[in-house]
């Protein structure tokens, strides 16, 4: 089958790799419909994420139709079924999984030793993503092999394009996690730091959740003109101070709760710390550019909150946590638990509340996933989210 | 809108000959850049350029400035157009030793061809980027009408609190 195939630092193939099949009792293989690049894909194409091997298969945002089915899983899945596959895998039976805290599932990580070594305690296992999280092959591809495959799935109807589906896999919910751990309050003022694909799922999540004001953080005209379509007041960085704009929205206060969409890779001619930490980087001496965090902890109201969705990877520098402990700020993070919110947010796309489509700027065949990273990477195009499609062959640009 | 997503030289490869190119000559002004810190006496002795070892060393100080951009950079082609610039700042100092009468002359000569080739290499890598960029780093798209809520913002608002 074709897949698209990590060989190092910028350097993504589409390749022919051999066909995934059921190698545990409770696996199941998916026939790709859609798939789609995520921006944590890019750590990995940046090579900012340690433990990648060349040869891994991309991929954490796939959907497709059920072609075989383990002996374990035929209870749970059928063939023809038609599925969204959650970047997280899970069992769903151990203590995390019960719980509902899918994204640290204690038996999903094959490489669950390394994990415990690097993290002290392992997180659930991956799908496309680092071998600190399983190493698992990724759903830019043919076709995905789903481990625990009857539990990590998301059924979905017939009926509905997959456009409006696929991002049950891992950005709507991530955007509504991120959202919902903030305990909005009807009074809230809600800052969002990035207007990638999360950003724009934060909110618009933050906008259904009940904020009073929403506040988006971009420098790109057109993610910032995606964010005012969704209910957002926007700031431009590049055009205005971050923190006096939300002091001035806030009466002087600061927002109560503080969103970084973003993550470890904060632009790095942004600022004067971000240009720090990208020499830092450059010399191996930090993994991450924490300008957005260090930002909100400066500008967040007292008391308030601090949601994490945006990805981190290693050490980070400077990060004053003093103000972090003396304000008094809650930090709430993690990979999303996906099946916590899916059925919630299904309903949500059934009954027209929300189409995650909106955010879809381009359509590729497979194929032409080595440049669209690139593409996406640079935000060339106007790229805020590419959709994939195996076995296509036109494109279709917004 | 019309597509602006550049085409590399490689179809379904995200690294073109060019990227690979410009991160060889990354490691090369890296290695060069050390080398001309580190003696800069026996390559100015070498090449046949005598007393110019401190030009020399602040030269070795820009070529591994310049082959850190290039390897940290997205977009390695001003950094290469840098490197450009460079050379023909060296061609103009090894020239100099034409005019020395040190024996050395079929050295200097050698330098300055070395030298020549690589400008051209240099010229060809960032010409080749810049034409896979089609002369754009970036479109401004509107998507102003992309509120992803089939009911309007109003309705939304709030929407799943009163759920």
């Amino acid at each position: 089958m074709k897949a698209l195939v990590w060989h190092g630092t910028s350097d993504i193939r589409c390749e022919s790799v051999p066909d995934p099949r059921i190698e545990n009792d409770r696996d199941a293989i998916i026939k790709v419909t859609s798939c789609a690049i995520c921006g944590s894909d890019l750590h990995l194409f940046d090579h900012f994420m340690p433990g990648m091997k060349s040869g891994d298969v991309m991929g954490h945002e796939t959907m497709g139709e059920v072609v075989e089915v383990g002996s374990a899983a035929k209870g749970s899945l059928k063939i023809g079924d038609r599925v969204v596959i959650p970047f997280t895998i899970i069992c769903g039976e151990c203590e995390q999984c019960k719980r509902g805290n899918f994204s640290v599932c204690e038996r999903s990580n094959r490489n669950k030793d390394l994990a415990d070594k690097v993290f002290g305690h392992t997180t659930a296992g991956l799908f496309g993503y680092t071998h600190l999280t399983g190493g698992y092959p990724g759903g830019q591809a043919e076709y995905l092999r789903v481990p625990f495959a009857d539990a990590t799935h998301i059924k979905v109807p017939d009926g509905i394009p997959d456009e409006k589906l696929l991002f049950l896999s891992d950005i709507f919910p991530t955007g509504w996690q991120a959202a919902a751990q903030c305990e909005i309050q009807p009074t809230d003022t809600v800052a969002i730091w990035g207007c990638g694909p999360v950003g724009q799922m934060t909110i618009r999540s933050a906008v259904l959740l009940g904020a009073r004001q929403v506040i988006a953080i971009d420098r790109l005209p057109e993610r910032l003109s995606m964010a005012k379509a969704g209910g957002a007041i926007t700031i431009n960085f590049e055009e205005e101070s971050v923190v006096e704009r939300l002091n001035e929205l806030t009466g002087g206060k600061g927002p109560e709760k503080c969103i970084d969409a973003v993550g470890l890779e904060a632009h790095a001619t942004g600022s004067i710390d971000s240009m720090y930490d990208r020499a830092k980087q450059a010399m191996m001496l930090e993994t991450d550019r924490p300008h957005v965090l260090r930002e909100m902890i400066y500008v967040c109201r007292p008391a308030g909150v601090l949601s994490i969705p945006g990805v981190y990877g290693g050490l980070l520098d400077k990060l004053p946590v003093g103000a972090l402990m003396n304000k008094g700020l809650t930090v709430r993070t993690g990979q999303t638990h996906v099946n916590r919110w899916t059925d919630d947010l299904l309903n949500r796309v059934v009954e027209n509340q929300i189409d995650p489509s909106f955010v879809i700027t381009h359509t590729e065949p497979l194929e032409r996933g080595p440049e669209m990273y690139k593409t996406f990477r640079d935000k060339q195009d106007g790229c805020i989210k590419v959709v994939l499609k195996p076995g296509a062959n036109g494109a279709n640009h917004a | 809108m019309h597509s602006l997503v550049p085409q590399t030289a490689l179809r379904g490869r995200s690294q073109s000959a060019n990227d690979k190119l410009a991160k060889s000559l990354g490691y090369f002004s890296i290695a060069l850049g050390v080398t001309e810190l580190v003696a800069p006496r026996a390559l100015s002795n070498a090449i046949g350029v005598k007393g110019l070892e401190p030009i020399i060393r602040t030269y070795g100080g820009r070529e591994i400035a310049t082959g850190v951009a290039i390897l940290a950079s997205h977009n390695p082609e001003p950094w290469i157009w840098a490197r450009v610039a460079g050379d023909l700042a060296d061609i103009a100092t090894v020239a100099t030793g034409l005019k020395q009468s040190n024996g050395k002359a079929n050295n200097t000569v050698a330098a300055l061809a070395a030298l020549a080739g690589v400008t051209v290499v240099d010229m060809v890598c960032a010409s080749g980027l810049n034409a896979e960029k089609g002369g754009r780093r970036t479109a401004v798209a509107d998507y102003s009408n992309r509120s992803g809520f089939p009911q309007g913002v109003q309705a939304a608002r709030g929407a799943a609190r009163k759920a």
